[in-house]
């Protein structure tokens, strides 16, 4: 037998039927819900007296819409609050769990997916949710699919699939003290560009994603997204076995056993062959801020703005023009020298446990020192990734430190993110947020984004501009 | 899902690289729990001057004269000519519908970001992938002239200009299939019941732990 790639052993395992032309109808083991893009979904099986195909492979819990602050009070907007509502109906009336806004578990669903063992290695999984991706560092195949495919997942438990290409992205050395899988997702995308992965599965590989928690895969394979990919993923190895173990939804006993034995069978042959290889060097990879608005306009916080005179096409003049001018910014201004008024540490991408103590540390230090959020910042949050994260930074007195630092303590959700409840920029603000995307408008209009990892957005706060995390290092990341 | 079989339309030009589908439905719109009447809010932060929220009467809204889709000339416009990365970031299935609620049945560009390109087949809308020169051409050609036309002819897989030049394109022949003749994709799926049930009750042997 020919040697496989990762992809292709997940690939295989769920086919159910090939056409002649190659596209395949493949088996999903689970689908997260969540109340934007599954309402119509609903309504098309109800339309057609259509069921779920299997109750098991579900879990629900709203996200987008809901509060982070005051949820006792329920949520004010009628219309947020008419579309979870929707998501309660319809999750009672067909019988689906459901993580309600005020159930402690409830939370991001690429948070919670995993934190629950809902997401388990070897599983294809699906959501109407691009950010979907984030479950492939589990040696999940997961992608993000549109509300017509969430529809045909409840009704048949199957999608119709072209095989895609595998490219693998290797970066192996160590990564320097500050410098996060975050920085290392930037640092790819700026490579490959928001399309270098169009038409491709990523497989994540190397020492240096071999060293990366799994949280830390979580928030890679999640951007693998914004590199056009529709779905990242990185081998099995113990840190997956171990964190699986345990877990409300994952195997239990002997059975435990059988699956981690499967589970470690889904790593890449050594021979096996990739369609593209991109490699890096983590020794060489800086902590990244974007300076535009695609995810790929992004440099080393030591650089400064690109200048549209340099560079590379014509087309590529325009875009980073427009950019510029929309982001408020003149070439070669050195990124330190960018101030901000707001700072977000959430997300799917970056809100797990892991990624608020790197935020805390940071705040940490600043409290030491007597230091606060600066005075240019009107807005500092941290927002968890689920009620459970958030029960988790409290006991370990998270919570107590961002307040004292002067940063605001919100309850989980997408938040400002997309800006989707009543977290957002106002016109022309400036944010350094720990997201994934900083298109125009995405944290709301006329809002000004710049991506970063957790500690550099926490640093961005109490310096009141962006800073190079590494030049604290030494003090606060230990 | 309404058929596509051939269309000859008035070509709009959307002259920027990797639009994103926040830019062409932003997320206030996602609110919405219905499938239909994202036409008017589509490209709303480019296309209208102040700030939109779901339920606004657009009839009466400023619209931005820099934002071309405004230009009298490019009213009715089906057919939409835009640049590389089309439809990239979120998979908001908003974004096709909206771009069909407003006119657009086919999108014309040099790539296409993936998801979005899987959606635009679910709503009757065909995404053409045509070399980068190609679509230079017909951004050239549109710009020159008023009330230029493009026949898209989805059985011959090609897209015809005025001046009778034919472009070909390609496209999965099932995906071909299903949107020539309109097909819904679960009724076709559920034909294979069968199939489906035996690949679960072979899994289920191999890793019972997925089916606990």
């Amino acid at each position: 037998m020919n040697a496989s790639t990762l992809y292709d052993k997940l690939w295989d395992a769920h086919v159910v039927h090939v056409e002649p032309d190659g596209t395949a109808l493949i088996y999903i083991d689970r689908q997260l819900v969540h109340e934007v893009t599954s309402p119509q979904a609903f309504e098309g099986l109800k339309m057609n007296g259509r069921k779920p195909w299997r109750l098991a492979s579900l879990l629900a819990t709203p996200d987008h819409n809901i509060p982070t602050i005051h949820r006792d009070q329920g949520i004010a907007d009628p219309v947020s609050r008419t579309q979870v509502e929707t998501l309660d109906a319809n999750c009672a009336e067909f019988g689906i769990t459901e993580f309600g806004m005020n159930d402690p578990r409830q939370g991001i669903v690429h948070v919670i997916g995993p934190e629950q063992g809902f997401t388990q290695p070897g599983m294809t999984l699906v959501c109407g949710d691009s950010h979907t991706s984030t479950h492939g560092a589990f040696g999940t195949l997961a992608f993000g699919i549109g509300t017509s495919e969430v529809e045909h997942v409840l009704a048949t438990q199957c999608l119709w699939q072209k095989k895609a290409k595998a490219m693998q992205v290797r970066v192996e050395g160590e990564l320097p003290f500050g410098v996060t899988a975050k920085d290392v997702a930037l640092a790819v995308i700026g490579r490959i560009g928001t399309a270098g992965g169009t038409g491709f599965a990523l497989e994540f590989a190397g020492s240096a994603i071999r060293s990366l928690s799994m949280e830390g895969r979580m928030t890679l394979c999640n951007m693998a997204i914004e590199a056009g990919a529709r779905a990242g993923m990185v081998a099995v190895d113990e840190k997956t076995v171990e964190y699986m173990r345990g877990r409300p939804y994952s195997p239990r006993g002997e059975q435990f056993e059988q699956a981690a034995a499967y589970w470690r069978s889904l790593v890449s042959d050594a021979d096996a062959r990739f369609d593209a290889v991109v490699e890096l060097d983590a020794a060489a990879i800086k902590p990244q801020v974007t300076w535009g608005t695609s995810p790929e306009m992004v440099v080393a916080v030591d650089e400064q703005v690109p200048d549209p005179a340099q560079a590379p096409n014509s087309v590529k003049k325009s875009d980073w023009e427009r950019a510029l001018a929309y982001m408020g910014l003149r070439a070669n201004t050195p990124m330190a020298d960018i101030a901000v008024d707001k700072v977000f540490v959430g997300s799917c991408t970056n809100s797990r446990i892991e990624d608020l103590r790197d935020a805390a540390k940071v705040a940490q230090w600043a409290v030491a020192r007597n230091r606060k959020v600066a005075g240019n910042v009107k807005l500092a949050m941290v927002v968890p990734g689920s009620g459970l994260v958030k029960a988790q930074a409290e006991a370990e007195g998270l919570d107590k430190v961002f307040t004292a630092a002067g940063f605001e303590w919100r309850d989980p959700g997408c938040s400002m993110c997309l800006a989707m409840n009543a977290d957002r920029l106002e016109p022309g603000e400036r944010c350094a947020s720990t997201s994934n995307r900083n298109f125009e408008g995405r944290q709301g209009q006329g809002g000004r984004t710049h991506l970063v990892s957790p500690a550099m957005a926490a640093a961005a706060a109490v310096f009141g501009h962006f800073v190079d995390v590494r030049d604290l290092a030494n003090e606060v990341m230990q | 899902m309404k058929p596509f079989v051939k269309l000859d339309g008035l070509v709009a030009p959307l002259d920027r690289a990797n639009v994103d589908t926040d830019a062409i439905i932003p997320k206030q719109f996602l609110k919405s729990i219905k499938r239909a009447g994202f036409g008017p809010y589509a490209f709303d932060e480019w296309r209208y001057l102040d700030h939109g929220e779901p339920g606004m009467d657009c009839s009466t809204r400023p619209l931005n004269p820099d934002f071309v889709l405004n230009q009298a000339r490019y009213q009715g416009a089906s057919v939409l000519l835009a640049r590389e990365n089309f439809g990239c970031g979120s998979s908001r299935e908003h974004a096709p519908w909206a771009l069909e609620d407003y006119g657009f049945r086919a999108i014309i560009a040099p790539s296409f970001a993936d998801i979005f390109y899987n959606n635009c087949f679910k709503n009757g809308v065909l995404p053409i992938v045509l070399p980068a020169e190609a679509v230079d051409r017909l951004f050239g050609e549109t710009l020159a002239a008023a009330g230029y036309r493009l026949t898209v002819d989805l059985a011959a897989q090609t897209v015809a200009t005025p001046a009778g030049e034919t472009f070909a394109f390609t496209v999965d022949p099932e995906r071909k299939h299903r949107l020539l003749n309109g097909l819904d994709d679960i009724s076709l799926t559920l034909k294979f019941t069968d199939k489906i049930q035996a690949y679960e009750a072979r899994r289920k042997g191999e890793a019972p732990w997925l089916f606990a």
